[in-house]
């Protein structure tokens, strides 16, 4: 930079208003990106953290979903009797043959959602060891309770601790909250997987989630598994299988995140131009001056484009503090694999937060560069000549 | 070898009706350490011929040697460069540029210098005491009367120690009091400096100070 940085900052201040607008051009489309990443990135984290990556979760056979999946008692039997399935303490494998079915709940708002009623094994907290009770206890076995994932408190009416929820045809009564981490077990209901058996879907679990012994085996394991001919199973790392049911919508999330800001982003660039232009039109004594003085045309035109990248870098920054706010606003969507309403927290990073800067840089550049040019090509003589007049 | 030598300069401007042919085959020598003014009519040609001179416009034909280089061969950058070493404007106008205090003005020909900050600074300090405005470094374009402008206009003119000073109109848009300050300051730079000074002028007085005076008309130029 041989043009001293101050003279764009100072040329800046100078004229407030036309900065400051276009900087907040530039700010709502930052602002609108940082959101829908942060939506993208809530909706996958939530996701990518409702699996382990030291568990195993076992579907039958070409199943999709757990929704689609079922496993006989005698099949969850032979997994848990299977040596690389981690014990406890007193020698009881770690693993929780589950129920999954969907039910159509009111929500607080009105209308319908969908939400997951998940059988569990007692073993199932050692399984899932992200899993924490907020407030009461866990359900007793045999005896009709359930407990409630805390965002989904917040989104259904008769969730409270001591209230009791009506589905399948009988009350069950809540009498603990838990949170997992932000993951979609938290727009869960729990409760026992034997319990849950006949009054749904009949003698049959539809998934076993089990710990590994050795994590870093996942691929023998699986492969042991799904050979066995009278499991007639497959075998997904955890982690994966939740990760990959968002990666669908967290995809469609981004790519209009980028298409909805980058369409925005070209009247932010417009205006960034015609701000630039302007500036270089009524600068174009001093241009001359610069050129006259033995500063290289590339340096004008540096000098006007860092100009237009500081607008920006104004704008990218005001954008964050404009989407800051949303940072841990809860909202909810569909989980297209199971159909069940997944409730999760936009997530802005500070990652996001330098992409969404970023991106305001780039409209800086591609605003300014043709006005820069414009200065950089004006000839010395025409520009000075622009002085008193 | 003369400092500067002009041979068969010519320019002409081409508008919609006619050719306008501002320089005719202008031949000029300039020895080191000379103080030259140069007068003439409104548009007679003389900004074009300072222009030229500051590498700053091109010729129709002809060649300008200064200090050993053809400059009309000289590409865009590096005719900048050039221009950076060796050429020192001073314009009717002061043309300061208004963000920037009368020494960052100053300073600028030096940040196309391998100078450090503190020498930059003691060059700038020095230019602005040899036009007295040591107090007014601080201060803004806006700041600043007439005639101190292009007093910080001639500091900045001076401060990378050029060869050559080319002042167009330096009094043109002055009372007569400041006119004369900046008049004895640009003979100031030839006596003390040894500074090879060309000033454009439209002012009889002005032009009888210098050691040689010129005269452009209808493109020739008269010594
Ligand atoms: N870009 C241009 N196009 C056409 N004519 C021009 C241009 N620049 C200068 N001229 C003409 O060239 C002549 C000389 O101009 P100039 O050198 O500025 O005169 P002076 O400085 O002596 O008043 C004037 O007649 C002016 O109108
Ligand atoms: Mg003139």
């Amino acid at each position: 930079m041989k043009i001293p940085i101050l003279y764009n900052l100072r040329s800046l201040r100078a004229r407030p208003t036309a900065t400051l607008t276009t900087a907040l051009g530039m700010a709502l489309v930052v602002a609108v990106f940082i959101g829908m990443m942060a939506l993208s990135l809530g909706f996958q984290a939530a996701l990518v953290e409702t699996g382990s990556t030291e568990n195993i979760l076992v579907l039958r056979r070409g199943a999709d979903s757990e929704l689609s999946s079922g496993i006989n008692r005698d099949v969850a039997n032979a997994i848990a009797a299977l040596p690389f399935v981690a014990k406890d303490a007193s020698g009881k494998p770690l693993i929780s043959p589950e129920t999954f079915v969907v039910v159509g709940l009111e929500r607080r708002s009105g209308g319908m959602a969908n939400v997951v009623i998940r059988g569990v094994s007692p073993e199932a907290f050692d399984v899932r060891t992200g899993i924490r009770i907020t407030e009461g206890r866990t359900f007793r076995p045999g005896s009709g309770e359930i407990i409630v994932g805390e965002t989904l408190v917040t989104r259904v009416p008769n969730t409270e601790i001591g209230e009791s929820l009506r589905f399948a045809g009988r009350d069950w009564e809540v009498v603990g909250h838990f949170e997992a981490g932000g993951s979609s077990f938290e727009s869960e209901v729990w409760g026992e997987n034997e319990l849950f058996m006949p009054v749904f879907r009949g003698q049959v679990f539809q998934t076993v989630a089990l710990r590994m012994e050795d994590p870093s085996a996942f691929e023998g394991v699986a492969e042991t598994l799904e050979a066995d001919p009278r499991l007639a199973v497959d075998a997904h790392l955890e982690r994966e299988f939740y990760a990959n049911q968002g990666t669908l919508l967290g995809d469609i999330l981004r790519f209009l995140a980028v298409f909805i800001a980058g369409v925005m982003a070209i009247g932010a660039v417009f205006g960034a131009v015609n701000t630039m232009y302007s500036a270089v039109d009524s600068r174009a004594p001093e241009i001359g001056v610069l050129l006259a003085l033995g500063f290289k045309p590339r340096s004008v035109m540096a000098s006007f484009v860092v100009e237009s990248m500081l607008i920006a870098l104004l704008g990218g920054l005001i954008g964050c503090l404009i989407a800051l706010p949303i940072n841990g606003l809860v909202t909810s969507t569909t989980n297209w694999n199971s159909f069940s309403e997944v409730a999760f927290a936009f997530r802005v990073t500070p990652t996001l937060l330098v992409a969404g800067i970023v991106f305001a840089l780039v409209m800086g550049v591609i605003g300014g560069f043709l006005p820069a040019r414009r200065a950089a090509r004006r000839p010395v003589v025409e520009a000075l000549r622009e002085v008193g007049s | 070898m003369a400092l500067v030598e002009l041979r068969d300069l010519t320019k002409r401007y081409q508008t919609e009706a006619e050719i306008i042919s501002v320089l005719e085959d202008v031949d000029l020598n300039i020895e080191a350490g000379e103080y030259l003014s140069l007068m003439g009519p409104s548009g007679s040609g003389k900004s074009t011929l300072l222009n030229l001179m500051a590498g700053l416009d091109q010729p129709d034909s002809g060649t300008i040697t200064i200090d050993g280089s053809e400059i009309t061969s000289l590409g865009p950058n590096r005719l900048a460069d050039w221009r950076a070493n060796h050429i020192g404007f001073v314009f009717q106008f002061y043309n300061l540029l208004p963000v920037l205090t009368a020494f960052q003005n100053v300073e600028l020909p030096l940040l196309l210098t391998n100078l450090s900050k503190d020498e930059r600074r003691e060059r700038v300090e020095v230019a602005l005491n040899v036009v007295n405005l040591s107090d007014r470094m601080e201060h803004y374009p806006r700041q600043l009367s007439g005639g101190q402008e292009q007093r910080v206009g001639i500091a900045r003119a001076i401060v990378s120690d050029p060869v050559m000073i080319l002042a167009d109109e330096p009094t043109g848009d002055l009372d007569a009091a400041s006119a004369e300050e900046i008049l004895t300051l640009l003979e100031r730079l030839h006596s003390e400096f040894n500074k090879t000074v060309l000033m454009v002028t439209h002012d009889q007085h002005a032009a009888e100070r210098a050691h040689r005076k010129m005269y452009l008309e209808k493109g020739v130029l008269h010594q």
